[in-house]
């Protein structure tokens, strides 16, 4: 039990870390380094401890509910394979962290850096630890998010910011085809369960969606791993800082393609399909990558193709299935994560200390950098595969999988030549990279004069190239107990204990070594010159860049087609839009319900009321005048509509509504005022607009009104239809007779709003907050057109003509009225329990008393007298809703639940106390937050400009 | 309810729905927007009295909240209207 729990704190850990590390200050630097540092320390502490004692029962499962329902659990397992794998991840990590702590600039966001890293740890390690495939898959895109953002650090650079986006596009798109691949594993066995999965493989290699299952497996892995051709991402990825290219590219991100790789080879391997797609893509993939990295000249570049070549070999590996392969390939995942890592360091040191990584222009740093290039000589000659390097052993392991025989095809009897091929130019690159940058005459042009790093700086290089010699030299005492481990974790319990030594005798493995070091050295060396004067790739295949093949594919799938289509299907103009949406809705309309719905049904109609029919054609009348004046006559069109309110309202409470008739109202008001406030902005349209009056603008006039009229018909026919049936068994009968005995509140309306669909009032709630701010910000940038922007024509006549008292007897009723709305506001808010009213009702009363002080006065004398924060209003009014909904948790009852009771309160006698009524005071606050909010922004529009014109007439007198 | 009372309550009724009519013929006619102005706050007042009546005839207490609400607030949007007319814009 305590190491099932481990397992999940292992897993937690990082994020936790993130967290911690994410709110230190934002100049810290030495802090979050110190986290991140520590939490993968206790990362590998736990890992130390369960080795120890589940050694035996592996793997270890632990899991948490999370959606049981849909077959989801956070399942973790442990086996040796992820053993070693989160072992990597965690110390490869460490060494990261120590290194970034004297990399990063004190410009770079330490807090945000650690963060990142840290999360991304978690996600890895979620990665390898998943029993679930779901979950799997999500942690693998947990991974590309955070590359993205890791890679995009420095987002002010365009380089870094194209990289992150490619590697994102990417890396994401193949794990959307892993998901598809995962759901249809998940359908093929039953099960979403890797245990289950891994053992059904018979079953899964026979189904007959086996063959588009291992494509978006393979696609998601290979995509992953930058596998040709999805490998230009990662020398694009190069913009990233070197810390994360040391951690993503050597020893996580693109492992994580190759763990998936081998993690299945069990289930989905060992057919010819998987043979052909996974080995022959390996090698493709490793022959040209070390070709491509051959001819870089940038550090980076030449370490990123290197790691391109370098994951093909482990493909390849994948892809033979062999016991020996499995195990060569995780020997090699180890071997490459050690040497690339401390390559990458040592490239970020020469970049640092010298301010180029062009290997044009570096020469003879040995002078400079002893022991920094002594330490990459040795990290280099490991990946070229010296002999008592690790580099070496793992590579002649490939070569005897590579010899061994398999299936007998033409690709079969070709490994062990490409693999030489491939090992020969991965020799010629390390011996270039060697050569140019350490030996030679030492450089003269370098932006800073090199020197050795700062010593805390090498110290993760020299543990990483201590570790590439102790492995070279006594592989089976550091690594042999583990990698069989991990072995077993793929294969299976029973295969032989495979004991690994640095020395095989004299073989043929031994020999395509010898002849691959050989061969590296006659290509590198005889044409030198030649390389690093010609362009930046190959011989005739630099200018196929797949890069750029991504480019125009991108940049016709997201700007030339939408264009095209927009252009061909789309308009700007409303009046089409809402043309073809209104005939769309009709058709759709008239199509269901056309000869099978009469529109009268068989309830029993209220008798006709004169006094309403009359107040019904007074509405109706005002609201084709609005439509009618809408044109020329904005202000005339506005009254119009709050005749038609009116009498909306009327027929509301006349309906039985008096909720929504109080409502509505007190919308009404609002909306006047802000449709008012609105209107000194538009210009005014006095003249005419040029051919209203001629034929075809009529004919198009004709043609809408017929369209209108067949609509509101069709719209009244279908409320009418609906209106004249008895309505069937509805939820409202439901919430009328629990609304008092569940709730505690008469006031069914109120009742539903804030306590049996309080989660839904609490989201729109928070959207009406969101709204508020966004129109406030929108309204901070706004500037009137220029024909609206100066003095309306009212201000502008002679001294003594205009006004300069406006409406003095409303002034001053105005502020008296100011405390009579806010009782009014808070006598709504008390009733709204039991009777019409509630918070909303009440903050929009108390957002038009604040209103009428402004149009009372002018602004700057109320804003001298009141201070209203609305944004201070929003923000609280949403803390006392989540909070409230929270203190139901306290009592054990899910999110949300209210209690209600009556309390007597001396000298005011029964009043209702429920929690909904601590939520309706959330909802009430921030009613009047935003509402204040928009109506005060629109109006500080005209303060804005009586002070630019005060400013412009300050600076005219000084002129003058 | 007495007889003479419900008829009473249905002239009220009637009679108000008819002066909303004519304040609504004034709203479109104009001429003038200060007409107008005057006209909706005529035809609010209207609306009001006409909630009460009904209140009244229907016997439903709940139809004075709303009432209450137009005596209240249905001025701040005449006012609005008014500085809007006066000064050009609604808030200086």
């Amino acid at each position: 039990m305590i190491a099932q729990n481990l397992m999940l704190v292992l897993v937690l850990l990082p994020f936790v870390g993130a967290l911690a590390a994410v709110t230190q200050p934002r100049g810290a630097q030495r802090g979050p380094a110190w986290i991140s540092g520590a939490t993968m320390a206790a990362g590998l502490v736990i890992l130390a401890a369960l080795r120890g004692p589940a050694g035996a029962t592996w793997p270890l499962r632990a899991s948490l509910h999370w959606a049981p329902s849909a077959g989801l659990d956070l399942a973790f397992r442990l086996d040796g394979f992820a053993w070693l794998f989160a072992a990597l991840i965690l110390g490869i990590g460490i060494l990261v962290v120590l290194y970034a702590r004297y990399y990063l600039a004190p410009t770079d966001s330490a807090p945000r850096f650690h963060a990142l890293l840290l999360a991304f740890c978690g996600s890895m390690l979620g990665l390898v630890l998943s029993a679930n495939v779901i979950i799997l898959v999500v942690f693998w895109e947990m991974t590309s998010l955070l590359s993205f953002l890791l890679i995009g650090f420095r987002s002010a650079n365009v380089g870094a910011r194209e990289g992150a986006r490619m590697s994102l596009i990417v890396t994401a798109g193949g794990g959307l085809c892993l998901l598809v691949a995962m759901l249809i594993l998940g359908r093929i066995t039953g099960s979403y369960d890797l245990d289950h999965i891994l053992a059904a493989g018979a079953v899964i290699r026979a189904h007959p969606l086996y063959p588009p299952l291992l494509v978006l497996f393979l696609l998601g892995a290979f995509t992953k791993s930058a596998q040709m051709p999805f490998h230009f991402w990662l020398p694009g990825a190069m913009a990233a800082p070197t810390p994360v290219s040391a951690y993503l590219h050597s020893a996580t991100m693109v492992k994580a393609g190759v763990f998936l790789l081998i993690r299945f080879s069990p289930a989905l391997g060992g057919t010819d399909a998987w043979f052909w797609m996974v080995t022959g893509t390996g090698m493709l993939t490793m022959t040209l990558g070390a070709v491509i990295a051959l001819f870089r000249h940038d550090l980076k570049g030449l370490l990123a193709y290197s790691t391109v070549s370098h994951l093909g070999l482990i493909t390849a590996l994948a892809g033979l299935g062999s016991e020996t392969a499995i195990l060569a390939a995780i020997f090699h995942i180890v071997n490459h994560a050690v040497f690339k890592a401390s390559l990458f360091m040592a490239a970020g040191i020469i970049d640092h200390e010298t301010g180029t990584r062009d290997m044009r222009r570096l020469s003879g740093l040995i002078h400079f950098m002893p022991v920094t290039g002594a330490l990459a000589i040795v990290a280099s000659a490991a990946m070229a595969g010296v002999p008592l390097l690790n580099g070496f052993i793992s590579k002649e392991m490939f070569f005897a999988a590579a010899a061994d025989w398999h299936n007998g095809t033409w690709l079969d009897n070709a490994l062990p030549l490409i693999a030489t091929v491939g090992a020969a130019f991965s020799v010629a690159y390390s011996a270039r990279f060697i050569a140019t940058v350490f030996f030679g005459p030492p450089a003269t042009d370098l932006p800073h004069l090199p020197h050795e790093p700062v010593r805390w700086m090498r110290r993760p290089v020299e543990a990483l190239v201590f570790i590439c010699l102790a492995i070279g030299i006594a592989p089976d005492a550091v690594l042999g107990p583990t990698l069989n481990a991990a072995a077993r974790g793929v294969l299976g319990p029973l295969i032989p204990h495979v004991s690994i030594s640095p020395w095989h005798g004299l073989n043929l493995p031994l020999m395509m070594s010898v002849i691959a070091l050989l061969a590296g050295a006659a290509i590198y060396f005889p044409f030198a010159r030649r390389i690093s004067e010609g362009p930046e790739g190959p011989p005739l295949l630099w200018r196929v860049r797949a890069v750029r093949l991504f480019e125009i594919g991108l940049l016709a799938v997201t700007w030339k087609w939408p264009r095209v289509l927009h252009r061909a299907a789309g308009t700007d103009r409303l009046q089409p839009q809402i043309l073809v949406l209104v005939c769309l809705a009709l058709l759709a309309g008239l199509g269901v319900t056309f000869g099978r719905l009469s529109p009268i049904g068989q309830r029993a109609m209220l008798a006709p009321d004169l006094a309403f029919v009359l107040m019904w054609i007074a509405g109706g009348a005002a609201a084709v005048g609005a439509a009618a004046l809408a044109k020329y006559h904005r202000f005339a069109a506005l009254m119009l509509l709050g005749v038609a309110g009116a009498v909306t309202c009327l027929t509301f409470a006349w309906a039985s509504a008096p909720d929504l008739a109080v409502t509505q109202l007190l919308v009404e008001v609002v909306t006047t005022v802000l449709l008012l406030l609105g209107l000194r902005w538009l210009p005014k349209r006095n003249a005419e607009i040029p051919g209203d009056r001629l034929f075809p603008a009529r004919l198009r006039r004709a043609r809408d009104l017929v369209i209108a009229i067949i609509a509101g018909a069709a719209t009244t026919m279908a409320a009418l239809a609906v209106m004249t049936r008895p309505p069937g068994p509805s939820i409202g009968n439901w919430f009328l007779r629990n609304a008092h005995s569940e709730a505690g509140g008469l006031n069914a309306v109120n009742v539903i709003l804030v306590d049996f669909r309080a989660f839904d009032t609490f989201g729109e709630i928070t959207v009406l907050g969101v709204v508020g701010l966004t129109v406030f910000a929108l309204l901070r940038r706004f500037r009137p057109a220029d024909e609206s922007a100066g003095r309306p024509a009212q201000q502008t006549g002679k001294a003594g003509e205009i006004d300069d008292l406006p409406m003095l007897v409303p002034s001053i009723t105005i502020r008296w009225m100011f405390p009579v709305l806010i009782v009014f506001s808070a006598w709504l808010f008390m009733r709204g329990h039991d009777l019409p009213g509630g918070g909303f009702s009440a903050g929009v009363t108390l957002a038009i008393a604040l209103l009428a002080q402004y149009l009372g006065a002018d602004t700057r004398w109320i804003e001298a007298r009141i201070t209203v924060l609305p944004i201070r209003w929003i923000g609280v009014g949403l803390l006392i809703a989540g909070l409230t909904g929270m203190s139901a948790a306290a009592f054990g009852y899910p999110f949300l639940s209210a209690q209600a009771r009556y309390v007597e309160l001396p000298g005011i006698g029964a009043v209702p106390a429920s929690t909904a009524m601590a939520f309706d005071l959330g909802v009430y606050a921030l009613v009047v937050g935003a509402t204040v909010l928009m109506l005060i922004a629109i109006a500080h529009q005209s303060l804005r400009s009586a002070r630019q014109r005060e400013r412009a007439a300050e600076e005219e007198g000084e002129a003058a | 309810m007495s007889l003479i009372l419900t008829a009473a309550l249905i002239y009220g009724q009637v009679a108000l729905a008819v002066a909303a009519l004519l304040a609504l013929w004034r709203l479109l006619k104009g001429p003038r927007a200060q007409d107008r102005v005057l006209a909706l706050d005529t035809f609010y007042v209207c609306i009001m009295l006409q909630l009460l009546v009904t209140g009244l005839r229907l016997g439903n207490p709940h139809f004075l909240v709303a009432a209450l609400i137009i005596a209240l607030m249905s001025f701040v949007s005449s006012v609005a209207a008014a500085r809007f007319l006066l000064r050009g814009e609604v808030i200086e």
